[in-house]
């Protein structure tokens, strides 16, 4: 029996009534690993023997009747920007390519008590920077769809292993769009969770008050059971909410009742795609059909979102990645070669009879800082920190950074004002379908502005997610994207469970030969 | 100074205290000091990717305690900013630290001097933030090859960071300063202030204000590091102000004119050097942290926290000075040793009922035998109700005071009671009649002295009390001098 297109809940039920084992269950995801991972290399890093040891061990608990976690014997894909004790976390970064975590996060951690085999790491931008996994050091990952698409990012990886069928459940980051815009290239559906409901403890920080750690999965029900073992409080993450955690899944089976809806005046101007629109606009008539009111709302400082988004992630990254310096841990350049060339430049400048450029050369440390983060960062983690950096410096700071947290506010003020008056808004994740590899790489404002209807959910601290609601005519997936208040997780789940009852957008596999 | 000079010295200063906490600022790290390199350390404070730091309370509370001692205002509201700069002994490549809205601000701290070496003033507190502190380079060469190795314990310790107004006029008030600080510090029980360990640091900003004809002008600036005693910064600020005066001859230079400069004082050569930087001037790119949650003080901590503080050293000097009849030095003298010292000499004094002479004993005996040994009262062997009791023997002359410091001295070797000590010196109360008997034997074997005793000459008499000390050493010399002067005038030899 195949169990790769099954769900993550039903395939929690084989496991229970023992049709399966953890075991035989995660062999047929390591052997379609095996199979299409070549071409698609969502994984980095599958840690084959490592996750059979412990589904065995999984296998041997259950038949001692033991009491086993929530997500128990299933294969659980973990993106490599969060920490994992005693295995490689690189961020798809040159810079932590051997850099081995002494710590799990706390999400890691959460998932090992609940029991899930955590069967490898995910492809990524260079630290969740981008959003179309190129800007990996280690390669890019293709969209299963078609194998010459991106499959988005920063979390790419994450979502094409499950489009793939290559990991029933996957974790991803998401600072700006990260986890959906991806879901959505890859027809899967994936959630960023209210700021504070998931701990960034061990998450490799981007922009911290930004980053949150979320699932993907095929279904709503299967993001439910993924985002139920990893939110709740930490007492290691100051930023994470002391907010009970519902039973996601039993609140996604909810029925849907009168629910009020908002579309956003703003999400359906120029630049965004024909097919998308009306695959969005169809959903939406899919709740009105079931009775939901549909109302126009405007969040009229929306388009100010990225502008505000590309000051304030990019300032928090340059602090946040300065850490990487050649000291402690992670790359350092060649000294040898470091201090050949100091020692070449000083002598020819002493012979041009250039004292003073002599005594100006930068000394050892400040060489070996710069060439460090020279070699090891890509350009868009080096594009980023020194916008970062510029926002930041004085006589900017005010102009950039500052005014960048004040239109935040107002943001914020648009979205408090429109949850008055809806329960949750709707509209397209992405302004486009997934875009071809290459076609964006030399034009970073283009790929910024794919991050149009996402930024606004993380510089808000709301939750949204993204879930298939339609195909283009080429056959690439498009995601509905809805947003709802903080820490409304459930009322997301709930109207995605029940699109998924009416709809098998879900339910559609790309076509892997 | 020189004698001719119009110039004042305007001083600022900067302290840096390392605050007691068991743990780190951000972590569960110890923050003991002196264990072997790298051993107290953890993801969070040596900054390993994807660790976050979390605020310890008692760090905030002990700079909560500094700050209302320090009479600043405390902002119901105070946040933390980083401080971005690369150096390798900073591993996340910024300091967490509070930049626009600091924990406390505005405060001040008397200073006076009991010796009048400079007058009494209120220095003004600017600010006084919590920070953590960075870990130590230590660069090794060794056979011409620079290694240098880098030691995280320190790192995340919570410092708190006082910075004064330039309300200082000398380097003698500089000083005063920070011995006054350092004993509310001492008081609150907030830091150790031990400077060779680094729990106390001090950096100086110096300038002249010069009288010319013209009016007063202002040289630059300087900033002065590296001064690793109080004696450090008096002699630091006092070469600096010279120098600057010197500078001011020969160039003319005014504030404004130049950057500001920073200098290190070399202890060695009693100077200070020029510290070479390159000429941008450094943008720490300050920004809120978002790592951490803004802190929201209320007035009940304040209030909490106010209780807390106990007698500081400026209400305790002047109320031993009510309290006991001392004078304003020896009070001081006194504050100035500590909390618990005073608490013994209060117990002296109380069951005694003479301060001064409890004062006196304290400053000339106990302190003395403190430094001789290098202890602290609260490990003196002499116990308060035990000097008390040998106070009052003096009181009551069953023992002179000379007799007296051989008791308390036999009390410290012998860790026993004054009469303990008393009854093993062989001291026992000297019978009056025999006292006076003894007077006139000597005196009347001294014909030439009781001579001498008529015609006024006192000095006579002190041959005969050493002779009556020899004979009898328990007797009290300050009395029988005057049985000496009575029977010589009344003649009843």
């Amino acid at each position: 029996m195949s169990l790769i297109k099954a769900s993550a809940t039903d395939l929690l039920g084989y496991l229970q009534s023992g049709q399966v084992s953890a075991v035989e269950l995660l062999k047929q995801y390591l052997d379609r690993i095996e199979t299409h991972d070549g071409s698609i290399h969502a994984y980095l890093d599958v840690a084959r023997e490592a996750a059979l040891e412990r589904a065995e061990s999984i296998d041997r608990r259950r038949s001692r009747g033991e009491r086993l976690g929530a997500l128990a014997g299933l294969p659980v894909a973990v993106k490599d920007v969060l920490c994992t004790a005693g295995w490689a976390t690189t961020c798809g970064s040159r810079m932590l390519q051997n850099y081995c975590p002494p710590y799990d996060a706390t999400v890691v951690r959460r998932l090992l008590d609940a029991d899930a085999v955590l069967v490898g790491k995910t492809n990524m931008d260079e630290f969740a920077m981008g959003g179309s996994t190129e800007n990996s050091a280690f390669g890019v990952t293709r969209n299963p769809w078609d194998l010459t698409r991106t499959p988005g990012g920063s979390s790419g990886g994450a979502a094409a292993c499950v489009a793939a069928g290559m990991a029933p459940l996957s974790v991803g980051s998401d600072t700006g769009g990260s986890i959906r815009q991806p879901a959505a290239y890859c027809g899967v559906v994936g959630l960023k969770p209210s700021y504070g409901r998931v701990s960034r403890y061990g998450l490799v920080a981007f922009a911290s008050s930004l980053d949150q750690v979320g699932p993907l999965a095929a279904t709503a029900e299967d993001t439910a059971l993924l985002l139920e073992v990893l939110a709740g409080h930490d007492p290691r993450d100051s930023t994470s909410a002391k907010v009970p955690v519902p039973d996601y899944l039993l609140a996604s089976r909810q029925p849907l009742g009168a629910l009020r809806i908002g579309l956003v005046r703003e999400h359906f101007g120029a630049g965004l795609d024909s097919e998308v629109d009306a695959a969005v606009r169809e959903a939406v008539d899919w709740f009105r059909d079931e009775g939901a009111e549909v109302k126009e709302i405007s969040l009229p400082h929306s388009r100010y979102a990225i502008s505000t988004y590309y000051i304030i992630a990019p300032s928090e990254a340059s602090s946040n990645l300065a850490r990487y310096d050649g000291v402690h841990y992670g790359y350092r350049t060649d000294e040898r070669a470091m201090l050949g060339e100091l020692q070449e430049s000083r002598q020819r400048l002493l012979q041009e009879g250039d004292n003073a450029g002599a005594e100006n050369l930068d000394g050892t440390l400040v060489r070996m800082y710069r060439k460090t983060r020279a070699e090891a960062f890509g350009p868009e983690v080096k594009r980023r920190i020194m916008l970062g950096t510029y926002a930041l410096s004085a006589g900017y700071y005010d102009a950039y950074y500052l005014k960048a947290l004040k239109v935040r506010r107002l943001i914020r003020q648009d979205f408090d004002a429109a949850f008055n008056e809806v329960d949750v808004i709707m509209g397209p994740t992405t302004p486009t379908p997934p875009f071809r590899l290459g076609e964006m790489i030399d034009d970073p404002l283009k790929m910024y502005l794919q991050d149009l209807y996402t930024v606004s959910a993380n510089l808000t601290g709301i939750c949204a997610m993204s879930l298939p609601c339609g195909q283009t005519g080429a056959g690439l997936p498009i995601g509905l994207q809805i947003h709802a208040p903080a820490f409304h997780e459930h009322r997301l789940l709930q109207a995605a469970r029940a699109f998924q009852q009416g709809t098998d957008w879900h339910i559609r596999r790309p076509d892997l030969c | 100074m020189m004698a001719d000079t119009a110039y004042e010295v305007i001083i600022g200063l900067e302290v840096h205290v390392q605050l007691q906490t068991q743990s780190k600022l951000f972590c569960r790290c110890s923050t003991r000091f002196g264990a072997p390199p790298n051993t107290q350390t953890c993801p969070v404070c040596i900054g390993l990717p994807g660790a976050l730091p979390v605020m310890n309370e008692e760090a905030f509370r002990l700079a909560l305690l500094t700050a209302v001692a320090l009479e600043c205002e405390i902002p119901s509201f105070t946040k933390w900013d980083r401080k971005n700069y690369y150096y390798p002994d900073l591993p996340k490549g910024y300091q967490i630290s509070q930049f626009d809205l600091p924990m406390s601000c505005h405060g001040g701290l008397e200073i006076s001097d009991a010796k009048g070496a400079f007058p009494d003033r209120r220095v003004r507190i600017l600010r006084a933030h919590l920070e953590e502190d960075a870990g130590k380079s230590m660069h090794d060469e060794v056979a011409g090859k620079a290694d240098s190795r880098i030691d995280l314990n320190r790192t995340g310790t919570p410092l708190l960071e006082i910075v004064t107004e330039p309300d200082m006029r000398s380097p003698q008030e500089a000083k005063g300063f920070l011995t006054e600080l350092k004993l509310l510090l001492t008081y609150l029980g907030v830091s150790d202030c031990n400077m060779q360990e680094g729990s106390l640091r001090v950096d100086a900003n110096v300038n002249l204000h010069v009288s010319t004809p013209g009016g007063v002008v202002a040289t630059p600036i300087v900033e002065i590091k590296n001064m690793n005693s109080f004696r450090a910064v008096e002699r630091a600020l006092a070469y600096e102000a010279e120098r600057q005066y010197q500078v001011w001859l020969e160039t003319g230079r005014k504030k404004g004119d130049v950057p500001k400069q920073t200098r290190g004082w070399d202890d060695q050569a009693q100077v200070t050097r020029g510290q070479r930087h390159k000429e941008e001037s450094s943008d720490y790119r300050y920004f809120p942290d978002p790592d951490l949650v803004p802190v929201r003080v209320t007035p009940a901590q304040i209030e909490e926290a106010r209780q807390r503080l106990g007698e500081l050293p400026a209400a305790l000097r002047s109320r031993l000075q009510s309290d006991y009849g001392i004078d304003a030095y020896s009070a001081d003298v006194l504050v100035n040793q500590g909390r618990l010292l005073v608490q013994y000499f209060e117990a002296v004094a109380q069951s005694t009922g003479d301060g001064k002479r409890a004062s006196n004993w304290m400053q000339q005996d106990v302190m003395r035998s403190l430094n001789e040994r290098s202890m602290v009262i609260g490990d003196f062997p002499v116990s308060a109700p035990a000097l008390a009791e040998l106070l009052s023997a003096v009181q009551r002359d069953e023992i002179d005071n000379t007799r007296a410091k051989d008791v308390f001295a036999r009390m410290i070797d012998d860790r026993c009671s004054a009469s303990d000590a008393m009854a093993a010196l062989g001291i026992a109360k000297v019978d009056e009649a025999q006292t006076v008997e003894l007077c006139r034997e000597i005196l009347r074997a001294n014909p030439k002295a009781v001579a001498d005793l008529k015609e006024g000459k006192q000095k006579a008499v002190g041959a005969l009390i050493g002779q009556a000390k020899q004979r009898n050493a328990n007797i009290n010399p300050g009395r029988i001098k005057e049985i000496f002067l009575d029977l010589a005038r009344s003649e009843q030899i």
